[in-house]
């Protein structure tokens, strides 16, 4: 018997943690991720979920202890946020290097400066080279669900690498959705007990991990193991959905689309602000328009063939980024060119749109705009370089306080 | 256990367990006091270390150890430690694992690590009362890269970093206070030569539950500048001079574990090294000279006073 209840994102992502039977909870609080760690901590004190939770100091030594247990043979989860992830992303480089094999739920929050509460992705994709797979959601069901494939995943011989699973603060962090909570034996069916095989640490049976190299070579051998490892995630992503959909009768995919099989022009985009896009392709639909929308789940690995072919014969490509590079735009933008160039059957244009930094919203009239200009840009052959949106309101909005900040400062002399 | 079972270099092991052929430099002291730690504490253990000389004990595919390893990172030692440890436990309450697979955690790290980047990992183990064992080889600054000056690096030495006429114009940081401020179970000061107090360290702590620390001077011949043979005279030389007192701290209390008697002229150990040539030559610097050699006698008097001052001694080199 499932069961449906309200949750919300971290809520269904401490649902997550408790349903794979974590043994072993490092944490360190940062808002908006606090309540995953509150509702664990609940749990175990309550005694309903036998995990052992400790806080550290930071969210670094929080990654140390994370990858030491998992390498030592335990289900380790953990939670962390924005400046919390980027404080910790030494230990993320060196876990993953370690082929520990944990679940790291990263609640989106912009970077600072300046500093904000508000979502969007810097903070995650400043993770996208640390060997780390991800999974991005955009309900409150997909974070439970995705906490559950990604320790199937990370624990699988053929990867054995860690997780990140990527909602949005605020956003999703704190919205309530119906979720169906599986029951504990069909999560059991679906995720057996943690088998670290030969990579764990115990007396009688002496392993070295993590130990230096002399040289390129080795070094080279061990980075591209990883790389490899990585690439099996496809393989193992799309047999564990398969198994997940048998038991609990939903199907997650690597890239999850939506009215792309005669669309002309597809939006590219993650995460929770990806549900503005489906509202904006029925409605572009209704006036019309052919469009459709891939919003990737997975990005580490990156499903390249699976992208290129939801994309063959389209018009154009539109990827709405909820980030920045500076001096570059957004970094999906980047991710799709190099997935998608010298493909048969490439669109004519692909284009770029930063937008939802902060937590900056996207107005309906922006996907019409985004969609108008992408389908100029194919009638004309070109790819333009990424547009930033912003609008007259939100500028004039800035004027007004940058106005009171003049204000102030010449009251004070 | 019995406390006295090590009372002169005769009831030490004679055979070591750490394997030979490091990369580690001719003479080092850290290596010198790993060996006789290694050898009591035995194959059992997991070393847990952060960026410094010892990272290069284990490089693919040797190692040293015939127990396990795991380098981290240099500011988070501890919470590998901590990672380790509780998931050790976890895989014994829960019944995964017999006690005999169980290992004892020790973390391995310089001075640069133990008394800087790794402060705050390591306070918060002692304060989570994490069971470990914190080795520090303390070869007074940041050897594995040059020598540079580090919070261990004592008042007037010459480093990479401090060429200057004053040598390094900071000091030493008592890390033995900083540690027993926090009442862990069990610190204690040591040296490699002098192995017979140091093998009673070792075995005290390893009988102790709790975090400890095994705070080990390591001369250094490559960023000290000395002859390598000469390590274990300038080792015994830093204790005889009053400069690296040999101490404990348990239950609350201070015993120092070796009073130097007569105390030599720290000069006997300056003058043998070096970083501090400078104060000798061209011309005498006095002034530093008395600086020193006063900073160690109002130590001595200190305890003289009081052997049992909780955490109220200054460190050896503080003016």
């Amino acid at each position: 018997m499932m069961r449906r209840t309200l949750l919300t994102g971290n809520g269904a992502a401490a649902w997550g943690a408790r349903l794979a039977e974590a043994d072993y909870i490092p944490a360190f609080p940062i808002t908006p991720q606090t309540e995953i760690i509150e509702t664990l901590s609940v749990w175990i004190d309550r005694g309903e979920m036998d995990a052992r939770m400790v806080i550290l100091e930071s969210e670094h030594s929080m990654m140390a202890a994370a990858g030491a247990a998992s390498v030592t043979g335990v289900r380790v989860f953990t939670a962390t946020s924005s400046q919390g992830l980027l404080y910790g992303l030494e230990m993320l480089y060196n876990a993953a290097g370690w082929r520990a094999a944990f679940v790291l739920v990263n609640v989106s929050r912009a970077l600072a400066a300046p500093v904000t509460l508000e979502p969007d992705h810097n903070d995650v994709l400043a993770a996208r080279d640390s060997g780390f797979l991800q999974i991005h959601c955009a309900t409150c069901q997909e974070v439970l669900d995705s906490t559950l494939l990604a320790f199937r995943i990370a624990e699988d011989p053929r990867v054995r690498l860690p997780v990140i699973v990527n909602l949005d603060g605020f956003y999703l962090s704190f919205t309530r959705e119906p979720v169906t909570l599986p029951e504990p034996e069909e999560v059991r069916e679906f995720l057996p007990p943690f088998n670290p095989e030969n990579l764990r640490l115990r007396a009688g049976a002496p392993v070295s991990l993590a130990v230096a190299v002399l040289g390129g070579s080795p070094y080279s051998y061990f980075r591209y193991q990883m790389h490899l490892a990585s690439l099996n995630g496809l393989t193992v992503f799309e047999e564990a959905a398969a198994d997940f959909e048998r038991i609990f009768g939903r199907r997650h995919h690597l890239l999850e689309s939506y009215r792309t099989e005669d669309a002309d022009i597809v939006l590219v985009m993650m995460d929770s602000f990806a549900t503005k896009a489906y509202d904006a392709v029925d409605e572009l639909r209704e006036a019309g328009e052919a469009v459709g929308l891939i919003r990737p789940r997975v990005i580490r690995p990156l499903p390249r063939e699976q992208l290129r072919h939801l994309v063959a014969g389209k018009r154009g490509v539109a990827v709405i980024d909820q980030n920045l590079s500076p001096g570059m735009g957004g970094v999906l933008h980047s991710e799709v060119a190099g997935a998608l160039f010298g493909m048969k059957r490439a669109p004519a244009t692909l284009t770029g749109f930063v937008g939802g930094l902060g937590g900056r919203d996207i107005k309906p009239e922006e996907f019409y705009e985004m969609v108008h200009s992408t389908r100029r840009a194919a009638d004309e052959g070109v790819s333009p370089p990424p547009r930033l949106l912003y609008t007259t309101e939100e500028l004039e909005e800035v004027r007004r306080l940058q106005a009171i900040a003049n204000v102030k400062r010449e009251e004070r002399g | 256990m019995n406390e006295n079972r090590f009372r002169s270099l005769k009831d030490l092991p004679t055979a070591a367990l750490l394997g030979t052929g490091t990369p580690m430099c001719a003479g080092c002291g850290g290596l010198e006091a790993l060996q006789h730690i290694y050898t009591l504490l035995g194959e059992k253990t997991v070393f847990v270390n952060a960026a410094g000389c010892m990272t290069l004990l284990s490089v693919y595919p040797f190692t040293p150890f015939r127990g396990s390893w795991l380098y981290t990172a240099m500011a988070c030692a501890p919470a590998g430690a901590q990672g380790v440890r509780d998931a050790l436990d976890i895989l014994m309450n829960k019944k995964r694992i017999d006690a005999e697979e169980n290992l004892e955690v020790v973390v391995l790290t310089g001075d640069g690590s133990a008394y800087g980047m790794a402060l705050s990992s390591t306070s918060t183990a002692i304060d989570r009362d994490l069971d470990f064992l914190y080795v520090c080889y303390d070869n007074e600054g940041y050897g594995n890269t040059g020598q540079q000056f580090s919070a261990a690096t004592p008042h007037g030495a010459r480093t990479s970093t401090s060429r200057g006429p004053g040598g390094d114009p900071l000091y030493k940081k008592d890390l033995f206070a900083i540690w027993s401020a926090n009442q862990p179970m069990y610190v204690a000061t040591a040296v490699g030569a002098e192995p017979v107090d140091l093998a009673r360290k070792v075995q005290k702590a390893a009988s102790l539950t709790g975090p400890r620390l095994l705070l080990v001077l390591a001369p250094c011949p490559t960023g000290w500048d000395y002859d390598p043979k000469e390590s274990m005279e300038i080792g015994r030389l830093a204790v005889r001079t009053g400069m690296w007192p040999l101490k404990e701290y348990e239950d609350g209390k201070i015993t120092h574990t070796m009073v130097p008697s007569p105390r030599l002229p720290v000069e006997e150990y300056l003058k043998r090294q070096g970083r501090f040539a400078h104060l000798f030559t061209p011309t005498r610097k006095e002034e530093l000279l008395a600086e020193i050699q006063s900073g160690v006698d109002a130590y001595w008097e200190a305890v003289e006073q009081d052997p049992c001052a909780k955490g109220t001694a200054p460190a050896a080199d503080t003016a």
